[in-house]
């Protein structure tokens, strides 16, 4: 397995940046796989009626996709033992075949007691934060 | 309308054991796009010295939001669920979840607060297994956004 090194975790490492692209029909199979079949994940008629710009994703669904930086860095996803996130803005994904891009970069910013470290993400979307302290311990 | 502040602490016992399905596990996976294969084949699970295939740190949610519901819809608490909006979210593992797992979950009502005419309600669900093992707790902050 991949194993992480010193070097590998000292503080200000970036890890591997990755880009993710949300379409309407990975909304319907998240909501499907989580069980959260909010409308607003869904229904642009709806969306729009509660004051949403349109139909947004599950801020679960890019709490998952943003972990990816982390748990394929750390080799193992679970080294990932504390995960956090705070929803500060909604992403909106159009109704058409491009969808929205989320853009996720980490870097380590602390080394913790008992052989851990902290990464924080930064996930934006369209150059705007999407997701505030997102924070993840990783078991080294 | 404000929660009761004196209702902090309310615990919502587990009902039911959740029990873990491997295609539950697969089927998560693939709708957040992980092709992991850990989360997949047990062989790759093994490899890295789990028992059986692990589910990915977020995956906990699928049973955690569900449970959540007995809070949520609490008549004493008096939420209306249309105006609520997820504001926070961690979880803080002992182990991943595995499947075959039988998972239980309590949920407490740990934090009621009031910001800017909103109340922010933190729930904290234990996910342990049946033989009492701790797996994970996952927090939620709700926001449930006043009259405005």
């Amino acid at each position: 397995m991949v194993s992480l090194t010193v070097e590998d975790t000292a503080v200000g490492t970036a890890l591997p940046a990755q880009a993710f692209s949300i379409r309407r029909a990975d909304l319907v199979r998240y909501a499907g796989a989580s069980g959260d079949f909010n409308v607003i994940h869904w229904n642009e008629r709806v969306a729009t009626s509660v004051g949403l710009p349109g139909v947004i994703a599950h801020g679960m669904f890019t709490m998952a996709l943003a972990a990816r930086v982390v748990t394929d860095w750390a080799g193992d996803p679970a080294r990932v033992v504390e995960y956090g996130v705070r929803f500060t803005r909604p992403v909106p994904v159009p109704d058409d075949d491009t969808g929205a891009t989320v853009e996720v970069t980490g870097v380590v910013a602390a080394v913790l007691e008992n052989d851990r470290v902290r990464v924080d993400l930064t996930v934006s979307q369209a150059g705007a934060k999407v997701l505030g302290r997102a924070q993840a311990v990783v078991q080294l | 309308m404000a929660i009761d502040p004196s209702l902090v602490g309310r615990t919502y016992p587990s009902s039911d054991a959740y029990e873990v399905g491997i295609e539950k596990i697969r089927e998560f996976a693939d709708a957040i796009g992980d092709p992991n294969p850990v989360y997949r084949e047990r062989q790759a699970a093994r490899a890295l010295g789990h028992p059986d295939v692990i589910a990915p740190p977020t995956f906990p949610i699928v049973m955690t939001f569900q449970a959540s519901r007995r809070l949520i819809e609490d008549p004493e608490l008096g939420i209306d669920y249309t105006r609520v909006v997820h504001g926070e979210q961690r979880f803080a593992h002992s182990r991943p979840v595995l499947a075959g797992d039988a998972l239980t979950v309590t949920v407490t009502l740990e934090s009621v607060r009031s910001v800017g005419g909103h109340d922010m309600l933190t729930s904290r669900s234990d996910v342990a297994t049946v033989t009492g093992e701790h797996v994970v707790t996952a927090w939620s902050t709700l926001v449930v956004r006043g009259d405005g």
